[in-house]
């Protein structure tokens, strides 16, 4: 297997974007990060790009043909694929091209993520995302996608204590955060107050709880390592790339204040990248829902189980804290278009350990880590990456 | 969607009839084809088996959001539920006030409406809960 390495970054603004289509979305990602890693078309061998429902939000499938198409690189043939595994899209998009270039099948991959929510009205996208979970034995009986996942806050505040002012205080975080990211969905601060005076979505989950629905495209240029030198002196290093699955409904799971499938995920990252918890100096983990970032601190064992809500409190991820988490203003603040997420995760860490993510720089930062997630965790993808 | 989707998945919506590993005994709901603890040893092994219905709530929403087909019902409550045979379901608990529901509450499955498909598709019925007699 060849080291990998990530040569160039770009991203869109994240927001409701009404005057941008999915196609404008890829072709702005595609262009700045072709144009960050100083490659040509005809460098490029293959293509990857993370969409969850582009069929549902914009009645398009075959958005691979359709990312080629927007690159102009249809007389070069080169094969682009659609990546699907819902809010993890982008992620596995990310692994497939890491695996495309260690392989030795391909030199320059790119790899994109890309969703179009705002196209849909009334309550279609919510059950779009709906889909993410089990149609037949959740969604069926009237489970949404927030209401699964509070069912994990619920048993998690009754089996470890966790408080609801400890799940809003990661909404006020990252909000914070995403105030000092000019491309984030929401660029404001917010007080535990707001998130507990907003209207409940699927108790104990209020609305400032949820991320939100966002238009918005990532990509990453992927080279391996000895060829990266050629384009680029500002090398991240991809140390491990990992994908790992469970069941696709929560209630068939071996644990409930827990996401094995990231438990998993984040061992064999940690094994393949020689490193431990403690190593990690910013992250971006998949905070669709505020639990979900208390559960992910705990499931890369940043702390003990049970013990992310007072590691919030206690300012154990914040921007000045021991371990920064989403200073990228995370899902909730920067936004969620689904598949783009991954690689927007990517785009954070990758400007965090070059030293250009301006305001939200974390000092000396030169390992990051990133933790994707697809449905209520039926897919987890962690990976590690290293300034060298 | 075509009734036939529907149809398919009665046995097991209305009777609660999940699986059982001739193997090593444990029960699957809903059912699975194979066993994750004896997988290949599993195949053709798996039995119907009738739940009985009991269970417990491990953890519960309270719906405020709901989705399209749902339009109307919220709020209403939905619960992971351990049944009696070991195994872990979703459903809505019903016939009680909503702040009645907690964590260890004994339950048991009945017959409702679940929803329907617009309004002149197919009435989709199914298992909810209530509070346990006993």
């Amino acid at each position: 297997m060849r080291e990998v390495a990530v040569i160039g970054i770009g991203m869109t603004e994240f927001g409701e974007l009404w005057q941008k289509s999915f196609r404008e979305l890829v072709a702005e990602a595609g262009v700045k990060a072709i144009l960050d890693a100083g490659i040509e078309g005809e460098d490029i061998d293959a293509m990857y790009i993370g969409g969850m429902s582009t069929g549902r939000f914009i009645g398009q499938e075959h958005v691979g043909s359709l990312a080629l198409e927007v690159a102009g690189l249809e007389d070069l043939h080169i094969p682009a694929t659609r990546v699907e595994a819902a809010c993890a899209s982008g992620g596995v998009a990310m692994h497939q091209g890491y695996i495309a270039v260690a392989s030795g099948m391909y030199d320059i991959v790119v790899v994109g993520g890309a969703e179009k929510m705002t196209d849909v009205v009334g309550g279609e996208a919510t059950n779009i995302l709906a889909s993410a979970a089990d149609r037949e034995w959740e969604s069926f009986f009237g489970a949404t996608f927030p209401g699964l996942y509070a069912l994990m806050a619920r048993y998690h505040m009754h089996h470890h204590g966790t408080t609801q002012e400890q799940l809003a205080m990661v909404a006020v975080k990252n909000h914070h955060n995403g105030s000092l990211n000019p491309k984030a969905q929401f660029r404001r601060e917010i007080s535990v107050e707001d998130v507990l005076n907003s209207p409940i979505v699927a108790e104990p989950l209020h609305l400032l709880d949820c991320s939100p629905i966002t238009d918005g495209a990532a990509a990453a240029i992927l080279a391996p390592v000895d060829i990266a030198r050629k384009y680029t002196d500002k090398i991240i290093k991809i140390k491990a790339s990992v994908q790992a699955c469970d069941t696709l409904s929560f209630h068939s799971r071996s644990r409930f204040d827990s996401l094995p499938a990231a438990v998993h995920a984040a061992k064999k990252a940690y094994e393949m990248a020689g490193v431990k918890p403690s190593d990690i100096d910013v992250a971006e983990v998949h905070d669709c829902f505020t639990i979900a970032e208390i559960i992910a601190i705990e499931d890369l064992g940043f702390v003990e189980k049970g013990k992310g809500g007072k590691a919030t409190e206690e300012g154990l991820t914040a921007l000045d804290g021991q371990i920064p988490v989403n200073t990228s203003g995370g899902l909730k603040a920067k936004g969620h278009p689904v598949g783009a997420t991954g690689v927007a995760q990517i785009n954070e860490i990758v400007m965090q350990l070059r030293g250009e993510a301006d305001k939200r720089q974390v000092k000396g930062a030169t390992i990051g880590l990133t933790h994707n997630v697809g449905g209520s965790g039926g897919t987890a993808v962690v990976h590690i990456l290293e300034a060298i | 969607m075509g009734v036939a989707r529907y149809w398919r998945e009665i046995p097991a919506r209305y009777n609660l009839i999940g699986k059982k590993c001739e193997i090593c005994g444990k029960v699957y709901f809903p059912p699975r084809t194979i066993c994750p603890k004896c997988r290949r040893k599993s195949i053709g092994k798996m039995q119907d088996y009738k739940l009985s219905g009991k269970g417990t709530v491990e953890s519960y929403t309270i719906i405020y959001t709901p989705p399209p087909e749902f339009e109307g019902k919220a709020p209403y409550a939905i619960a992971l539920i351990k049944m009696e045979e070991g195994c872990y379901l979703t459903g809505q608990i019903v016939d009680c006030k909503l702040d009645e529901i907690h964590i260890g509450m004994k339950v048991e499955a009945c017959f409702r409406r679940i929803q329907e498909d617009g309004k002149r598709g197919a009435i989709y019925y199914g298992y909810k809960f209530r509070k346990a007699e006993s």
